[in-house]
């Protein structure tokens, strides 16, 4: 499934919307995630799950391809946690 | 960040009543989950992706007794953030310093 998939599924749902309006609204919805993640906010979507910022410290790599030592500097990464409800219909 | 905010921009950016904001911001979340349920895959360019991981069983402990439990095998959802939400977090406080490593390339 891609963002076109999604933005047909919000278009087919919801009359009076274009298709590029429900286009439009994926695309908000993923930036609004992104800004507030840029923000350092987590985000909390009920029912879903809550995306956050983690830190990652400093550590030795290697480069895959040539086996060359390297150090990978602290970055940060963005982890979801999916919700309960989420979760318990998988497993 | 919470989901009623979340539905409180879409409607001030958009024309759309809360009412209808809440609807279309529900709709895009479940069907994220219906998909993963279909066994599908979910690849949002410039966000990332959502896929099923399996999870092997493991020897675990309750926390509370330290008595030794088997964690049975599970799926689990999983987000891999993409490389646009990954190069924006890392630029938003150290500007250009926070980027990754990069292996030199020949």
């Amino acid at each position: 499934m891609t963002k076109a998939d999604l933005s047909r599924v919000v278009y087919e749902r919801h009359g009076g919307l274009s298709n590029k309006e429900a286009s439009r609204l994926v695309d908000l919805i993923l930036e609004f995630i992104k800004q507030g993640l840029c923000d350092g906010e987590r985000v909390q979507i009920s029912g879903f799950g809550t995306f956050l910022v983690r830190e990652k410290k400093e550590r030795k790599g290697r480069n895959p391809q040539t086996g060359e030592e390297m150090t990978i500097l602290p970055r940060k990464s963005v982890v979801f946690r999916p919700s309960k409800s989420f979760q318990n219909g998988f497993s | 960040m919470t989901k009623a905010e979340l539905i409180e921009e879409v409607s001030r950016v958009s024309d759309l009543t809360k009412k209808h904001s809440e609807i279309i911001v529900d709709t895009v979340f479940k069907s994220i989950i219906n998909a993963l349920h279909r066994g599908d895959k979910i690849e949002l360019r410039g966000f990332g992706s959502f896929r099923i991981r399996q999870r092997e069983s493991r020897k675990g402990r309750n926390p509370k007794t330290g008595e030794r439990v088997d964690v049975p095998a599970k799926k689990v959802p999983y987000f891999k953030p993409g490389k646009e939400l990954k190069e924006l977090i890392n630029q938003s406080q150290e500007g250009l310093e926070g980027a990754q490593a990069q292996p030199q390339q020949d």
